[in-house]
């Protein structure tokens, strides 16, 4: 185990900071964990990442590691000896993950975010329509890398969990805006079920928001315009 | 067992040259299958079929999509000679992070100063050159971004080279003013044999250039 030398720059209710400490949990790394406050941006986050000026921003021994995706698999390397793999160890395997975890951040997260940014319920529509499609696609991806078992990764979660899963919580708050199921049992019950496996896994559940909290941030972040 | 490598590309991709120059890089024989985006093919269909683009690897059948993720995979099946990641968790960690903003920053202002006019063009130049810019600090006085030899990032960036030129024309400015740095690394770079064999001519896709906005219908 690891200590003193770890910290992350972070918020409770990001998604990609959730991604860096899921994988600390996973490899039991103790870390500290600067919180930054809404609206402003300290200077340690500005220092650190100076290009984006973005969290999750990993200090590993004053070193910063920006990316939440770069994130994690510098976690997984750095800390090789510790807890299992996050990263597919065959190069095949390793693509693919990757590959996934891009069309999530790429493709679906956009799609899911223009729900909440949608003006009028045309546009809204046509972003569940997306959504749905999209989604779609990450069943497929499941059946394709899970290969019978329970996680993306195999027996354990790892970095397309990890990518995917984290939207868990802004997933439920994405339908409760829209009103609109996002995560059909009947129509992906793959991805459906994974969901909840991910969610009570013992290195994720600590992390994820609790709906309302997180609902009322999105209020905040994402104003409904005025009528 | 031989391996059965084909590339499915367009020649001015600068995203396909990144996968033929790893691939030539390694010494890997493949069969270079030049796609008509705007006829795509069944196989292109087939072997990528979510985001239906090139440049898709077919390694034994298997396709692998996306052109860095093809190039840390092809670093990672063909182990042999000078690997394009460094062993280290950080320095890997600092190579992907760069990748990752060529791929973010740099490629979106290169559309609006060939495609665009008036305001929005002069915007993706001036993006262009601050994205530059930066890439220009990390390289620093090294004479690739890993250091001594030839990587990851010296891929990602390359095939922006070769349409320096017509960026230069149409954004009406000079990146050698502005990045003298990168532009000595382009041309050591470019005489490599994988990075000469790999990129067309400059002039190819000067020419180019207005036959794709007739194309996509754009004046």
């Amino acid at each position: 185990m690891v200590t003193g030398d770890v910290k992350l720059i972070g918020s409770w209710a990001s998604v990609f900071v959730m991604r860096a400490r899921i994988a600390l949990n996973l490899k039991s790394i103790s870390y500290e964990f600067l919180q930054e406050t809404y609206g402003t941006k300290s200077e340690l986050l500005l220092k650190s990442n100076p290009v984006h000026k973005k969290m999750p921003v990993l200090i590993h021994a004053d070193k910063p590691v920006c990316e939440s995706n770069i994130i994690v698999q510098y976690i997984d390397e750095a800390w090789s000896s510790y807890g299992p793999s996050i990263l597919p160890s065959q190069p095949y395997d390793n693509a693919i993950a990757r590959f996934w975890a891009a069309y999530v951040d790429d493709k679906w997260f956009i799609a899911l975010r223009s729900i909440l940014t949608a003006r009028g319920e045309e546009e809204k529509k046509a972003a569940i329509a997306e959504v749905e499609e999209r989604t779609d696609h990450l069943e497929k991806a499941f059946m394709e890398c899970s290969n019978g078992k329970p996680f993306f990764n195999g027996d354990h979660i790892g970095y397309l969990d990890i990518a995917l899963g984290s939207f868990l919580g802004w997933w439920k708050v994405v339908e409760l805006d829209a009103n609109h199921i996002l995560l059909d049992e009947t129509k992906t019950p793959s991805l459906f079920q994974w969901a909840e496996r991910f969610c009570n896994d013992p290195d994720v559940k600590p992390l994820m928001p609790e709906t309302t909290k997180l609902a009322e941030f999105a209020r905040k972040l994402f104003p409904k315009p005025q009528a | 067992m031989a391996d059965e490598v084909i590339l499915l590309d367009y020649w001015p991709s600068m995203f396909g040259m990144r996968t033929r120059v790893a691939l030539e890089e390694k010494n890997i024989k493949f069969d270079y299958r030049e796609q008509d985006l705007f006829n795509k093919s069944p196989i292109l269909l087939e072997m990528n079929p979510v985001h239906k683009k090139i440049p898709v690897l077919i390694h034994n059948g298997k396709p692998v999509c996306e052109s860095l993720i093809q190039v840390e995979y092809i670093d990672e099946t063909w182990p042999g000679g000078n690997p394009f990641l460094p062993s280290d968790p950080y320095q890997r960690a600092q190579a992907k992070f760069w990748g990752d903003f060529i791929d973010k920053k740099v490629y979106g202002p290169t559309r609006l100063i060939w495609g665009a006019k008036g305001e929005e063009q002069e915007a993706g130049t001036k993006e262009f050159i601050e994205m530059l810019k930066m890439l220009e600090s990390e390289l620093g006085d090294k004479t690739y971004f890993g250091g001594e030899t030839f990587g990851y990032v010296d891929i990602a960036m390359i095939g922006f080279y070769c349409w320096f030129d017509v960026l230069e024309k149409c954004g009406n400015f000079s990146i050698e003013a502005e990045c003298p740095k990168l532009i000595a690394w382009a041309k050591r770079c470019m005489k490599r044999e994988s990075v000469a064999k790999s990129l067309p001519d400059s002039d190819k896709i000067t020419k180019f250039v207005p036959e794709l906005k007739k194309k996509i219908g754009i004046e």
